[in-house]
């Protein structure tokens, strides 16, 4: 049996996760996000990663970014170097991928600011 | 001079939440912010985890405070940037702001403010840290503007003090982007941030957190060098036994927030001492009448979805309260007995069955109703807000309260005059998860001088 503390949401419920007979027994959990983490956490953890990207706009010297999706927590750092060989050169906002399909994760880097978009 | 119903201090999450919900009850409203730009704290926060309450989704900090920004605009709202406010005094009712920005000293009026301003980092100086003054060592927020905003590597081998959710943050950032973060070292035995913080900014990189133990001591000529760590005792007295030297290049804290208010303080309104922000009662107004507190200046939430629901309910509180104050006349402006304070309402209806005494109070209804203080025993750290305008009948109120240490089992009560009137079960108490209710004031059923106590019950065996 292995204790995990949820990272999904502010509750960060005490989560008791073991393996019986092929299964994943997981309690603990307010929800069905928690049994799927905790369940991901045991066989494949994955993570969400939030950086910044450098841009060619001296008003806002570098731009927040985030994976559209979850990743494997084993390659954050591959990913970290592939986000920090982007140079921004043309405005973009919210949403817009500066690069998709990371590395073949199935996740684009997508920017999470309209800051170049203010006046 | 330009006149409003209601003028908003701060144009981070709480100030344009209230602004935004000001608006919509039709107020004239005008924000001031003294940065370039509206979003306050959360323009550096770019990591995710934003807005699962309110929008169930895993925002960052920007995409969070932008979608308000962009409301904000829609609205066509007022707002004031790179402003300042220097000065703010009550005259006859009305509230005059003296500014200054880049067109000169500006002057503005209105009905009601909304004190948005927000909290501060504690600093070196208020921890007790010897040595010299070197550069490298700078609060998890000044660490925090370096690299995501202006993209600047502040550390490279690093010690951080204190486990306060923000320090926890920045030192998965700055692993990320390369530093090395040599440990965490938390003065208390138990960490003062988010357990999942813990989990997923620490473990997950393998940063130690050292519980039970501080900085005592900076080396350093011009750059930081080292710094000296120490267990402590049961007193947090550093045993001089468990002192040794770790070399580093910066030393970043994370040791705690205060909510600011300097602006508060010069209109004399009275703070709590637990959370450091003013007294307020249901609708968010402080003893000051006219004057509303929300987000971090209100006290330091741990969850931005909060900051916003109080800012909208005071921003909603402080319009109704500028539109009952424009019927009323100066001979309707009474003046409490009490406490000398100017109420500005009108009093109608039943709003003075509780009579004149101390401690009235005046809602959003515009009706001046007892007000009573909520006593909090030793297992809670505080509630907010603190007091109870009662006598309005049916009205929601929400609460927002921490525990003051950790329970695995127990049940939060309020009760009134000895009987309980309220109770709820919880699992998990943490003295840094703030927890929140919405209760029907009805069901308090209090008279004027009632008792009011809220408390955290353990449960046996828990």
């Amino acid at each position: 049996m292995k204790e995990l503390t949820c990272i999904v949401c502010p509750n960060g419920c005490r989560l008791e996760v073991e393996e019986k007979d092929g299964e994943w027994i997981v309690s603990g959990n307010q929800c069905k996000r928690g049994e799927q983490f905790a369940i991901e956490e045991m066989t494949h953890p994955m993570r969400t990663i939030c950086s910044t990207v450098r841009t060619v706009f001296p008003e806002a010297p570098v731009l927040p970014v985030r994976v559209s999706v979850e990743i494997p927590k084993e390659r954050i750092f591959d990913v970290m170097q592939e986000i920090n060989k982007v140079m921004v050169r043309e405005i973009c906002g919210t949403g817009d991928p500066v690069i998709k399909n990371v590395l073949g994760l199935g996740a684009d880097v997508i920017v999470t600011s309209s800051i170049l978009k203010e006046e | 001079m330009k006149e409003y119903d209601v003028i908003i201090i701060g144009g981070g999450p709480a100030g344009l939440a209230a602004a935004i919900s000001a608006d919509k009850q039709g107020a004239k409203v005008l924000l001031i912010e003294r940065e370039a730009r509206l979003g306050g704290i959360l323009k550096q926060c770019i990591h995710d985890g934003f807005g699962l309450v309110r929008f169930g989704e895993k925002l960052s900090g920007p995409e969070y405070v932008e979608r308000f920004i962009h409301e904000f605009r829609e609205r066509k709202i007022e707002s004031e940037l790179l402003t300042f406010v220097t000065e703010m005094k009550k005259a006859d009712g009305s509230f005059m702001l003296t500014a200054v920005n880049r067109q000169g000293v500006q002057e503005y009026m209105a009905k009601a403010l909304v004190l948005a301003t927000g909290c501060r980092e504690r600093t070196a100086k208020q921890v007790q840290i010897h040595g010299t003054r070197p550069a490298g060592v700078m609060t998890a927020g000044t660490a925090q503007h370096f690299v995501n905003l202006q993209g600047k590597m502040p550390a490279g081998r690093c010690v951080i003090l204190g486990s306060g959710d923000i320090g926890l943050i920045m030192a998965r950032r700055l692993t990320l982007e390369g530093a090395r973060v040599l440990g965490v070292y938390e003065v208390k035995p138990e960490p003062s941030g988010l357990t999942r913080n813990i989990v997923q900014c620490l473990d997950d990189y393998q940063i130690p957190l050292h519980l039970s133990h501080t900085v005592t001591r900076v080396f350093g000529e011009g750059q930081l060098t080292a710094v000296e760590v120490a267990e402590v005792d049961e007193h947090m007295r550093p045993i001089e036994s468990t002192k040794k030297k770790v070399a580093c290049d910066s030393l970043i804290l994370s040791v705690g927030l205060i909510p600011e208010n300097e602006m508060a303080e010069k209109l004399g309104i009275r703070l709590d001492g637990h959370t450091k922000g003013p007294f307020c009662d249901n609708h968010f107004m402080t003893e000051i009448t006219g004057t509303f507190s929300c987000g971090n200046a209100l006290h330091v939430n741990d969850l931005v979805d909060y900051v916003s629901e109080s800012g909208e309910l005071a921003g909603a509180a402080a319009a109704k309260y500028a539109f009952d104050a424009v019927g009323v006349g100066s001979e309707a402006r009474i003046k409490s007995e009490g406490n000398g304070s100017e109420t500005g309402l009108k009093v109608e209806g039943n709003g003075d069955k509780f009579g004149k005494k101390a401690g009235e109070c005046s809602g959003g209804s515009g009706r001046k109703n007892a007000e009573l203080e909520i006593e909090v025993n030793s297992s809670l750290q505080y509630i907010v807000p603190q007091k109870l305008c009662l006598g309005s009948g049916e009205e929601m109120a929400v609460f927002y309260f921490r525990s003051r240490e950790s329970v695995a089992k127990g049940t939060f009560v309020f009760t009134v005059d000895g009987k309980e009137v309220f109770t709820k079960k919880y699992r998990n108490l943490k003295p840094p998860e703030m927890e929140r209710l919405e209760l029907n004031l009805s069901l308090f059923q209090a008279a004027p001088g009632s008792r009011i106590e809220a408390a955290v019950r353990k449960e046996a065996g828990a």
